[in-house]
């Protein structure tokens, strides 16, 4: 049985850094860190399991195969800030940035449901509380808010 | 992520073990373009060990029931958990798939 104390994240916020190499096999330990930081702060496990690491996957991979375009000699840097009320992930690339507006179709319609490609933003928007776009830093930066649900 | 392709009866039974990623989802899709290359025709992916799958994971299952259609073939999934179950909820591919709560009852149903 899980005590109230139990429920009570933390009262420091966490932050982690990482800069990796435009290579997809480095997101699932960039995904398990900011996880476990998370964990630390007593997200419910649902957050665990599929709204950090889904939303974060597909922001990696965004930013390293389109941002970057799969090149090994750029690199993406990742800040992950959480406290007991909101997890803030920022994922920062090389690249010129897109237009959001552009980007974010629908893929559940009929004419958009069959194709292989079109979904990475859908599901950043559906799993986090807010997906922002901005260039800072010489860079495409993504940053992702989810709320601790308390 | 591992996987293993049994076969029961004349369902090819995928079983993937782990996340279904961006950078494993080119091998899965090989390995299951080989299975149906080599004359199968029922296709079962098996999510009961499965983690997380991301877009282009979702993507891949897309484009290989297409082709598997194609070739007079069907694939369908099972033991999707809660969080699977979801995505596929959001995305609407839940509309697209057959989807059992069980392997059983996916054999069954074929």
């Amino acid at each position: 049985m899980t005590s109230a104390r139990d429920r009570v994240p933390p009262s420091e916020a966490r932050t982690i850094e990482f800069e990796i190499p435009s290579d997809v096999r480095f997101i699932e330990r960039v995904v398990d860190a900011v996880r476990s930081e998370c964990r630390l702060m007593r997200f419910t496990e649902r957050h665990l399991t599929l709204n950090v690491p889904v939303a974060l996957t597909e922001a990696l991979s965004n930013a390293i195969l389109r941002g970057n375009r799969d090149d090994r000699g750029k690199s993406v840097r990742i800040t992950a800030r959480v406290d007991g009320v909101r997890l803030v992930i920022e994922v920062t690339d090389e690249g010129n940035g897109f237009d959001f507006a552009t980007c974010c179709v629908d893929p559940t319609t009929p004419e958009r449901i069959t194709h292989e490609d079109g979904r990475g933003l859908f599901l950043m928007q559906q799993l986090m509380d807010s997906v922002e776009r901005m260039q800072a830093g010489g860079g495409n930066v993504v940053r992702m808010t989810l709320n601790r649900a308390l | 992520m591992s996987f293993a392709i049994i076969t029961q009866g004349d369902v090819s039974i995928i079983e993937i073990d782990g996340q279904l990623i961006v950078g494993n989802r080119q091998e899965l899709k090989q390995k299951m373009l080989d299975a149906l290359d080599g004359g199968a025709r029922k296709l079962l992916v098996d999510f009961a060990k499965t983690g997380y799958i991301d877009s282009s994971g979702l993507g891949v299952l897309v484009s290989l029931s297409k082709k598997i259609r194609e070739q007079g073939g069907e694939l369908r999934l099972a033991a999707l958990n809660e969080d699977l179950r979801t995505l596929f909820e959001l995305t609407k591919l839940d509309t697209l798939f057959q989807i059992s709560d069980s392997r059983e009852q996916a054999l069954a149903s074929f």
